[in-house]
């Protein structure tokens, strides 16, 4: 984990944060049976932010993240996402989670499908779009994450950090206005991380709202507006990448980080 | 270099080897024999003894097979031709009953001048199956499959064709019930109308539309009764319904099975155990003695169509159990994808989730069709004429009492070639499922 693996310039004219807010979680509690995974989790992202969300495992990130698509239900508190609450109505549940896209730590992708049908199966069936539109969309992606080339080949056949850029594209032909990334780098050999990174380093300088559960420490100085770290299911600290590194409050962060940049 | 080489290089070929060939008990059919079947003594004597035992088969079964007589009227003609051409008391094989019997073994009691219905609905079977079993073929086909049920049972049972028509159009009825209910009212009332329908459509409709249709036009073959379906005819019809009817049943009982809804769990768990949990031959002498009761008096119910709906219960719940097996092979993940994409629960089922799931379940859900075919002559026990109902009842007469083997030998081989021939697709789809998503 070094202290800053992106070694690019970053172009940050798109990178402006409005004062729209995409996601309003209040008061929001998670309990997994009788353990309680989340507490009190206030947290406002306006359109544009780019977060990271950091802290040891168990800390409830990867929870956290799930519940504002609904893999995961809360119990107590509300999350608003572009205006919409989530609550069990499935047709509110079904417009969230096609205007959010979501990347998973293993991909997810469908292995009986090719990189083309992984890509364009959500908007043909959920957005109705024609498949010829749909596949041109498909191929605008897959070249924008650099492997239009196999798009007729199968997940199985690619590389590991192959599979995380399809399942970015995917998760883009739906258009999402928000992008959820869940620890994406972290089932990577480290040189196939790097790729991956530049993927969601390009998003971001487009002005994608992001919203990145990982340890990629590197990432989160040159990209992230606001790193939060959390602990035991809460947001113990928030601040900016360079105060949040350089001049850390807590004890449980300043721990945290001696931990993951000591060595 | 040179310098280094001569001081290093300790040994320098000059002339290169020609290829040659192994020794002589390394190579061909001497090494495989070698190797495969006397690699040690235990190896050997298992061989040797496996050698005797299939000599000791055949030089049985052969005279039988070489001797055996094909033309003869009755059991004891048989007897006389053998003794007349290779001696008495040779062993030998009165395939004459088959020559005799063959179509009754085949059809039952079908009319005579009729067996060309079978045939053809056999010919309109294997049509319709065609296009679901290869992909390659043509997709417009499958409207043939669509409607190959209503053909089938048109040309199997005859009567007026408005009859299959317009249960026939029960099923559009349904079809235009969720799509209108789908526009105005929720999935589930949908759902709901789907299936209210087109029940209300056949009960309180169907009967007189069909009957004012019949009277206008009489179009259709002559009927014939369900007592007069018999032999090969009546096992592939009551197996093949139920294979039908079994998977789709099945798939929704596995769903259910999995189902958060708690009713939709529990009547799924309570099917699935309850139909398990008896035997097959319980449920065909249910079929037969007591769903009369739960019928609206009057009703004639056919005893072929009790038998099916029994069979297909019984196997949709173990081609549940099987499909469950590979829902819950499934990584979690791959629920996850589909949800976070905003698919809708029946869409991620039948995009992502269950053509990954059923492939896992081929060889289970094939088996199970397998033992569903053989089982299929249990209707014999309630009075139905399968190959081997009528297996008694041609040795019931005075010219073949007495004869088993030959026709258990032929009513053998007929199952014998639908059951491989399952297994065989079964193999071939696992195969080019595994080549195309490696």
């Amino acid at each position: 984990m070094s202290e800053l693996a992106i070694d690019r310039d970053i172009d940050r004219s798109h990178m402006t944060v409005s004062d729209e807010v995409a996601i309003q979680i209040d008061q929001m509690n998670k309990w997994f049976g009788t353990f309680h995974v989340l507490r009190d989790i206030n947290l406002t992202v306006y359109r544009g932010e780019r977060i990271v969300i950091c802290g040891p495992s168990g800390s409830g990130k990867s929870t956290l993240i799930r519940c504002i698509n609904r893999l995961e239900e809360h119990q107590a508190g509300t999350i608003m996402v572009d205006g919409t609450e989530l609550s069990s109505d499935l047709k509110n549940i079904d417009k969230i989670r096609s205007e959010v896209g979501m990347c998973f730590q293993h991909f997810n992708l469908f292995p009986h499908l090719t990189i083309l049908e992984n890509c364009t199966l959500a908007p043909i069936w959920v957005r109705k779009t024609p498949k010829k539109e749909a596949e041109e969309t498909a191929m605008h992606f897959l070249e924008k994450v650099k492997i239009p080339e196999q798009a007729n080949k199968y997940p199985g056949q690619l590389s590991g950090g192959q599979q995380q850029r399809v399942a970015i594209a995917r998760s883009l032909c739906m258009k999402p206005r928000i992008m959820l990334f869940d620890e994406p780098t972290s089932a990577l050999d480290p040189e196939m991380i790097k790729e991956v990174l530049d993927t969601m380093i390009e998003l971001a300088e487009e002005g994608m709202t992001m919203l990145c559960v990982t340890h990629e420490m590197g990432f989160a100085q040159a990209v992230a507006n606001r790193v939060i770290f959390m602990d035991q299911g809460q947001i113990v600290e928030q601040n900016e990448p360079k105060e949040f590194f350089n001049n850390p409050q807590s004890d449980r962060t300043k721990l945290f980080l001696s931990q993951i940049l000591g060595h | 270099m040179s310098d280094t080489n001569a001081q290093s290089v300790g040994f320098v070929r000059d002339k290169m080897l020609p290829e040659s060939a192994p020794p002589t008990l390394e190579r061909g059919v001497v090494k495989w024999i070698r190797e495969n079947l006397f690699s040690s003594v235990l190896n050997s004597v298992l061989t040797l003894g496996s050698i005797y035992v299939i000599y000791w088969i055949v030089a049985h079964l052969y005279p039988w097979l070489a001797n055996s007589v094909w033309s003869a009227s009755s059991l004891n003609e048989c007897r006389e031709i053998r003794d007349a051409t290779v001696g008495p008391g040779v062993p030998s094989a009165c395939f004459a009953v088959i020559t005799d019997r063959w179509e009754q073994l085949l059809f039952g009691f079908y009319p005579n001048d009729a067996y060309w219905r079978p045939v053809m609905a056999l010919v309109a079977f294997l049509v319709a199956i065609a296009p679901v079993l290869f992909v390659s073929l043509p997709r417009k086909l499958l409207w043939f499959s669509a409607a190959s049920p209503f053909v089938m049972f048109s040309l199997l049972w005859g009567g007026s064709i408005w009859g299959p028509i317009t249960v026939a159009v029960g099923f559009g009825v349904g079809y235009a019930a969720f799509v209108l209910l789908g526009r105005v009212a929720g999935a589930l009332v949908s759902v709901l109308g789907s299936i209210i329908a087109p029940v209300l459509f056949w009960m309180f409709l169907a009967g007189p539309i069909a009957g004012a249709l019949t009277a206008v036009a009489p179009i259709g073959l002559p009927f014939v009764e369900s007592r007069s379906f018999g032999g090969f005819t009546l096992s592939v019809i009551i197996g093949v319904s139920g294979i039908v009817l079994s998977m789709p049943l099945g798939i929704l009982l596995a769903l259910g099975r999995q189902s958060d809804l708690f009713i939709i769990n529990k009547v799924s768990v309570a099917f699935i155990e309850v139909i398990r949990g008896v035997p097959l031959i319980v449920w065909l002498f249910t079929a037969q003695l007591i769903l009369g009761y739960f019928l609206p008096p009057g009703t004639t119910f056919d005893l072929t169509l009790r038998v099916i709906i029994m069979v297909t219960l019984f196997s949709s719940a173990y081609i549940a159990e099987v499909v469950r097996g590979g829902l819950a092979a499934l990584p979690k993940g791959q629920y996850e994808g589909a949800d976070s994409l905003g698919l809708d629960y029946w869409q991620s089922m039948r995009l992502i989730i269950l053509p990954q799931a059923l492939k896992i379940s081929i060889p289970g859900i094939v088996n199970t069709f397998i033992g569903l075919f053989k089982d299929t002559t249990l209707v014999v026990f309630i009075g139905l004429f399968d190959p081997i109902g009528l297996s008694n009842a041609i040795r019931a007469s005075t010219d073949w009492n007495g004869i088993y083997w030959e026709l258990f030998v032929f009513i053998g081989l007929l199952f014998f070639i639908f059951c491989y021939s399952m297994g065989r697709y079964s193999l071939f789809l696992e195969r080019k499922l595994q080549r195309e998503n490696r």
